[in-house]
């Protein structure tokens, strides 16, 4: 690679950064004006304030012998205070940029409602509580998914036209129904009926002390969620990557190294997985992210507490700095991704190199 | 591309998907849904089957709660106790009701007497007792009996209307419960050993199995409930309605609120299928007019809906939607609106930009331009039918995502909140802990349908896959 050629990519992928920062801005700000439903979820908080309130200080003997007007005032004063205190007696077209920048630093700020386990009300502390077990569950099912889907495809496609691949193609459709469909039906047979897994939840009650036994009971609970996940994705992963493999294989390329005698390991490495390995660095990448923000209606029908069920609790409290901390980390994770795997492409296909250089 | 394949119209494409198997299936089953649904929107209009679920009028109270379909009977081999519905006002055999004055006053004796045959495994769920009754000062004083089977007749309690129109919980009502296990007590000599619920007592075999719930069998032959009373006032009047609950009903079953499921699932199939239908039909258009446009005009227009794109892909869809849903109440047909809304700009626009970056550069455009047709035209008469075909497999594929999309809302409890749709009803089950109690038809049956609409269009999208795409059946 000549000087030319570098300076060109490195232009090319700054350039491509500043638009990565632009995008993510744009849907940040998205994002922040819809979860605040362009302001109406102020009203809702409002009056949720002005109720809590009112309760505290009817409550408080301190203030029971105060004429109701003197109460009145009191609650008006404290309400003014607390709205000025949230920063939310400012108009929600000011505020809305003041999220936005508090989002793009990462300065996630307080919750509104939500609580982590341990007490506290900061967004970072939630969702860090909450990312271990999302992490150890739909992780682990993308990275059992990728690699079984890898190997099984490359199987099926040396063997195509086999009773097993015909088998898989038959029963690719079942991959329509989801995992949390699949998960209902886990749970019956296994513990409705078979009596032999838990039905939900990522411990037992009460948890075990033992180390040992504490991780032996959150792999028994976490067989069912991630067994659904497999079960959804297994014949349609395998036919789709069956199918890229084969579309590969039957280049004239490839033809050529047959007809010239290559022997078929090596065709499989340098001629089918070498040109196919950008696509699958996307989907190993883009699937490591996606995992991240965990499943929120799987996570609900199996009890699980990741982060899909944080995001469901947050929308049903209207709890929009959690919403909003959990999809800029999501955003910027996503982003970087991007932006790697534009590296990775210059770094492992030559086509793209030369197009970038040439700009 | 332009293969004589497209060329044959529709027929011959019918005839070629008839010759995939999945085809005939996909197509079979889908023919199917189609006559279910338009059965379910003749024979029960929308508004009718809100008011139904919604339970107006009382409609469901002689219905049991959580009874199996019926037809677990024959799947199980045991005779489950059906539903038993006497009624004065409905005059049959084994009705009997007469009202004799009492002579020098203005009293009337009451006599009802209800018999019926009970051939049934099992015991019934609950009893209840319907009172239908006129009065003026005094209500009328009942005193209802009960005698089993070769048996002889024994005092269950003493009742005093406390309405016209009251209902008596004779399954809970502490009197009669006390009244049934005396009599068994008499009858056996000892005290059961388990607590045994009233029907077990009403309808058990009185020797050594009664003595604990778990062995209990029921007595079948020949039942009667016997009301005597005493009216008071000329016009005094009292009719009853007994209802012995089984634990059977219908072909569907009913759920937690006595309402007959068959009534959500035939529902849950029109819905399903447009919303489904109309979601990805509306999805796979859009996303093919933006493609195309981007892919046609390149330059500014393309970079602006690239970037869209990626905006897109940032943005949260189920948690958006999860949210409009939570914060609007969204009925079913604005979630659709909602859906289509959610995803305009996909990654999936990219496979049809690239394709008609290929065909921009096709003779038979270049030679439409020569002619002065505008870029419209171009873009809506010569390019989108050319590329329609291979993304109606994709369309048809997609929809069953879109329909466990809308039952997964269902299972957050964000679904239409009148429709019943499949996902609610699994959502019921669920709440209701039907996994846990065992009510599993509650969940099989909604998702029985569900896999059957999913498969249809699955298949159906798999073998139109083949036809369109003929790299694909060469592999």
């Amino acid at each position: 690679m000549n000087y030319m050629r570098a300076g060109g990519v490195v232009k090319g992928l700054a350039k491509r950064a500043i638009m990565l920062y632009l995008t993510l801005v744009i849907s940040m700000y998205i994002t922040i004006v819809v979860a605040n439903m362009g302001g109406l979820v102020d009203q809702y908080i409002k009056s949720q304030l002005i109720l809590e309130i009112t309760y505290n200080i009817k409550r408080n003997p301190e203030y029971r012998n105060l004429p109701p007007a003197e109460i009145d005032k009191l609650i008006k004063k404290t309400f003014e205070i607390e709205i000025k205190r949230r920063g939310l007696d400012k108009p929600f077209l000011v505020r809305s940029f003041i999220y936005l920048k508090d989002a793009l630093t990462l300065d996630l700020g307080r919750a509104m409602y939500l609580q982590s386990d341990s007490g506290s009300r900061q967004v970072k502390i939630i969702i860090l509580e909450r990312l271990p077990q999302t992490v150890m569950l739909f992780t682990t099912s993308m990275l059992i998914h990728f690699f079984v889907n890898l190997f099984m495809g490359l199987y099926l496609a040396r063997h195509y036209g086999s009773f097993l691949d015909k088998l898989f193609i038959a029963l690719s459709p079942t991959s329509v129904i989801p995992g949390w469909f699949y998960g209902i039906f886990l749970i019956l047979i296994f513990y409705s009926w078979l009596h032999v897994l838990p039905p939900g939840g990522i411990v037992d009650v009460p948890p075990p002390e033992d180390p040992i036994l504490y991780s032996l009971s959150v792999l028994k609970h976490m067989i069912l969620p991630l067994a659904s996940w497999i079960i959804s994705g297994f014949f349609l992963g395998c036919y789709s990557s069956r199918t890229f493999f084969l579309i590969f294989s039957t280049e004239d390329y490839v033809e050529a190294a047959r007809a010239k005698g290559v022997p078929p390991r090596l065709i499989e490495r340098r001629y089918i997985l070498r040109p196919a390995l950008p696509p699958i660095v996307t989907n190993f990448a883009l699937g490591l992210i996606g995992s991240w923000s965990g499943a929120i209606i799987t996570e609900r029908v199996f009890n699980w507490p990741g982060l899909g069920m944080l995001t469901y609790n947050a929308i049903n409290a209207f709890d929009t700095p959690v919403l909003v901390g959990i999809t800029v980390i999501y955003a910027y994770l996503l982003m970087i991704t991007v932006f790697l795997l534009d590296i990775v492409y210059v770094l492992i296909d030559p086509r793209i190199r030369l197009s970038l250089g040439g700009r | 591309m332009s293969t004589p394949r497209y060329e044959m119209g529709l027929k011959a494409a019918l005839r070629e998907l008839l010759s995939y198997k999945s085809g005939v299936m996909g197509l079979g089953l889908l023919l199917l849904l189609v006559a279910i649904s338009i059965y379910t929107v003749i024979a029960i209009p929308y508004d009718r089957a809100i008011s139904l679920w919604r339970g107006e009028g009382g409609i469901w109270l002689d219905k049991p709660r959580n009874a199996a379909p019926i037809w677990i009977k024959y799947l199980i081999g045991k005779n489950l106790p059906e539903n038993i519905v006497l009624d004065t006002r409905v005059r049959r055999v084994g009705v009997v009701k007469a009202v004799t004055p009492i002579p020098g006053t203005n009293f009337k004796k009451l006599y009802i007497e209800f018999t019926f045959n009970y051939p049934y495994d099992g015991f019934p769920s609950e009893i209840n007792l319907f009172f239908y009754a006129k009065y003026n000062a005094t209500a009328p004083l009942l005193r209802i009996y009960w005698v089993k089977p070769g048996g002889e007749e024994f005092k269950l309690m003493d009742y005093m209307l406390r309405a016209p129109d009251d209902i008596l919980y004779l399954s809970i009502n502490p009197e009669a419960y006390r009244s049934a296990l005396r009599h068994v007590v008499e009858a056996l000599g000892k005290e059961p050993a388990t607590e045994l619920p009233i029907e077990v007592c009403l309808f058990g075999v009185e020797d050594e199995s009664m003595l604990d719930v778990s062995t209990a069998r029921s007595l079948k032959g020949t039942y009667k409930l016997i009301i005597r009373g005493t009216l008071f006032g000329e016009d005094a009047d009292v009719d009853v309605k007994a209802v012995i609950y089984g634990r059977v009903w219908g072909l569907a079953g009913t759920d937690h609120l006595r309402r007959d499921l068959t009534i959500a699932l035939l529902w849950g199939t029109p819905v399903a299928m447009a919303f489904g239908l109309t979601a990805s039909v509306a999805v796979s258009i859009i996303h093919l007019i933006i493609g195309t446009i981007s892919g046609y005009y390149g330059g500014k227009v393309d970079l602006i809906i690239q970037r869209l794109t990626e905006i897109y892909m940032v943005i949260p869809f189920l948690p958006f939607l999860i949210l409009l849903a939570t914060f609007y109440k969204l009925t079913i047909w604005l979630i659709l609106a909602v859906v289509i809304i959610l995803s305009i700009f996909s990654p999936g626009i990219k496979s049809t930009r690239a394709l008609v970056m290929q065909i921009r550069e096709y003779p038979y455009i270049e030679a439409a331009k020569a002619y002065g047709a505008s870029d419209l035209r171009i873009v809506f008469l010569y390019i989108i039918p050319k590329i329609l075909p291979p993304i109606v497999p994709g369309m048809i594929g997609a929809i069953p995502g879109y329909v466990f999309l809308e039952a997964g809302l269902s299972i957050l409890g964000l679904g239409d909140p009148y429709l019943p749709t499949w996902g609610k009803v699994i959502n019921d089950a669920y709440t209701n802990g039907a996994l846990y109690k065992g009510y599993y038809y509650w969940v099989l049956e909604p998702s029985f349908m569900l896999i059957l609409t999913a498969l249809a269009f699955a298949m159906l999208g798999f073998a139109l896959d083949k036809i369109v795409n003929p790299r694909l059946r060469e592999l």
